[in-house]
């Protein structure tokens, strides 16, 4: 089956960003096809390239890349809400790329289950 | 491909960007040219609510910023009948014209579209 996710919730505020990470983490592990995943809202924070959490801290941005690398995952940051909220291209992480709400709703329109996170 | 759309929108007006980001993918969905939907629950109801004074507010005015979607064909707009009563409102307090759905007819109205998508 193909999924595609939005994710809202920015990286520490709630569970949601952890929980979103796991959903994709199951849909990768059962074999199903995770087409795109959307950071919009408070959720385009995931990418900021400079996010250093302590080392003993679970990391939701390194896993988040670690993700991407080992699965060819195309995960989108939405410019219009990084560049209101000052995450402008050479500060976003390596894994991730800007790009518009037209891929969002191509991701949703692709995709057999799309869900939104936060 | 052409599916159907439903934006559920709960959030209270003023609460962030929240409602303005949405309408912008609400937006982008009708450009593509995709049937659009859009249900007010809860505080979202609150939206399209007249005379709303955002002078000396860091926001823009909701119930103008919503008054863009029939320009865009965006005419099916729903509330919920409880979430206007629980707040003393009734439709005609509200800037555009909506269908009133009642919470027992919510999960079969929801029923009928392709994505429900959470806002």
């Amino acid at each position: 089956m193909k999924f595609a996710l939005q994710i809202n919730a920015s990286p520490y505020q709630s569970s949601t960003s952890f929980s979103a990470y796991r959903f994709a983490s199951e849909v990768i592990a059962q074999q199903h096809e995770l087409f795109r995943v959307f950071f919009y809202h408070d959720g385009i924070y995931h990418a900021m390239k400079s996010a250093m959490p302590p080392d003993d801290e679970f990391s939701i941005f390194s896993a988040w890349q670690t993700l991407a690398q080992q699965n060819d995952l195309d995960l989108v940051v939405c410019i219009s809400a990084a560049q209101r909220r000052g995450l402008v291209e050479e500060n976003v992480a390596q894994g991730f790329r800007l790009g518009g709400l037209g891929q969002l709703l191509e991701a949703s329109l692709l995709a057999d289950r799309f869900i939104v996170f936060g | 491909m052409i599916k159907k759309y439903l934006f559920v929108l709960r959030k209270p007006s003023y609460n962030g960007l929240y409602a303005q980001e949405m309408l912008d993918i609400i937006l982008t969905t009708a450009a593509f040219e995709q049937e659009v939907s859009v249900l007010l629950l809860d505080d979202a109801v609150f939206h399209l609510k007249s005379h709303q004074n955002t002078i000396n507010s860091a926001y823009k005015n909701t119930a103008t910023l919503f008054s863009i979607l029939p320009t865009m064909d965006v005419d099916a707009i729903f509330v919920e009948t409880q979430s206007l009563l629980e707040r003393g409102l009734s439709a005609d307090m509200l800037t555009l014209p909506v269908q009133e759905v009642s919470r027992e007819d919510i999960t079969p109205f929801m029923s009928q579209f392709d994505i429900v998508f959470a806002g």
